[in-house]
């Protein structure tokens, strides 16, 4: 994987808005963001609804995956572009998904709706819905060479490279979530003693877009990530992380890279485990 | 679409003497603008980052003590920097 074969612009996606074979998905925190307007015959993948399981903690199973693509009208053969809100983290999580189970052709639009917002370029009415015919889709079994559970972060202290996206302030227990959501919570403050606190914004522009490989490269090195080791990303609820997921295994082409999707909120609430607080070092 | 509104979006149902509220909107000539607000730390580090709503509202949650407040619109970048308080709201009208 390299960066031309996963990130995409809005020149390239404009010339093929209305390929059929080129699926653009729109993903959001914000999941009434498309109902306001999005990119011409753009879908909507809903992160909670869609690709939550409704009752356990979890994702949507391998069947339950199927299925969504299948009524979305997405083929195995289509060249899936995503992109979202709040610089692409949930699109960047979804990307992840498709990957876990095996799509061959998805990527993500370099900037997402922010970026395409700030250009002016052009959106539709929320209420003009592409169609799709329904498909047969067939999923792959999860790839867990690209997620970590719980106790692949506990076994991770002080031997692999921990990474934390999180803001400094979640860090280092000032914060327990990002700033844009209300502050009480369950889970206890902190980090997972060794982790590197590398914030996800550190990859990114203001726009949006991803800085280019060298800066990318240094940035990681230079927090004292050796990326010869194996690494797992992790954030509050695993979708900055995919963020980052992103940049080290599509960008970066780094093979040793895990996303923690439980993170923080399932980090956090473990009993007996080693939580540090304060700064980085 | 109607006007800009001075002030957050509405605060129903969050327990505002537990939170350190930062919140206002960005108007350009009195008018709604559609664009980003970003939430920088004492350091200058992004903390977070919303979108503004349809009346040029925004808000964070964030933790006592000093923040810069930087609004993105299409050609404009402006910051504002702010002190904020648990239990107080702090209001911020950016004009772009």
């Amino acid at each position: 994987m390299s960066r031309s074969d996963v990130l995409v612009d809005a020149d390239w996606v404009e010339a093929r808005i209305d390929d059929p074979k080129v699926v653009i998905v729109e993903v959001d925190e914000d999941t009434s963001a498309y109902d306001k307007n999005h990119i011409k015959n753009a879908i909507r993948i809903d992160w909670k609804k869609d690709l939550q399981d409704p009752v356990r903690r979890d994702f949507v199973d391998q069947a339950g995956f199927e299925k969504l693509l299948s009524e979305k009208g997405i083929a195995n053969d289509d060249t899936v572009v995503l992109y979202g809100g709040n610089n692409n983290w949930f699109a960047s999580y979804a990307y992840w998904y498709f990957k876990l189970y095996g799509h061959q052709d998805v990527k993500l639009l370099d900037g997402g709706r922010k970026k395409w917002e700030l250009d002016s370029r052009d959106l539709v009415d929320g209420a003009v819905v592409a169609s799709r015919p329904a498909t047969e889709y067939t999923a792959k079994a999860q790839d867990t060479a690209i997620r970590a559970f719980r106790d692949d972060a506990v076994a991770a202290i002080g031997s692999l490279n921990l990474v934390d996206v999180r803001s400094p302030d979640e860090f280092s227990g000032k914060l327990l979530a990002p700033a844009h959501l209300p502050q009480e919570q369950s889970q206890r403050p902190g980090h997972i003693p060794t982790a590197r606190n590398i914030p996800w914004s550190k990859s990114a522009n203001d726009d949006g877009t991803f800085k280019s490989d060298d800066e990318l490269k240094e940035l990681y090195e230079g927090e004292g990530v050796d990326l010869s080791k194996d690494t797992i990303a992790y954030c509050r609820i695993g979708e900055r992380s995919a963020h980052t997921w992103f940049v080290l295994h599509e960008i970066l082409g780094q093979p040793n890279v895990k996303n923690y999707d439980g993170s923080w909120t399932e980090y956090g609430s473990l009993v007996g485990v080693p939580i540090e607080l304060g700064a980085a070092k | 679409m109607c006007g800009a509104k001075a002030g957050g979006p509405d605060l129903s149902g969050v327990d505002v003497a537990k939170e350190t509220i930062i919140q206002g909107s960005v108007t350009r000539d009195g008018e709604p603008v559609t664009g980003y607000v970003r939430l920088l730390d004492g350091g200058g580090e992004f903390t977070a980052e919303v979108p503004t709503s349809a009346t040029g509202q925004f808000r964070f949650f964030a933790a006592p003590g000093t923040w810069t407040l930087r609004a993105l619109v299409p050609g404009a970048t402006v910051d504002r920097v702010v002190a904020a308080q648990q239990g107080n709201l702090t209001e911020v009208a950016i004009a772009v």
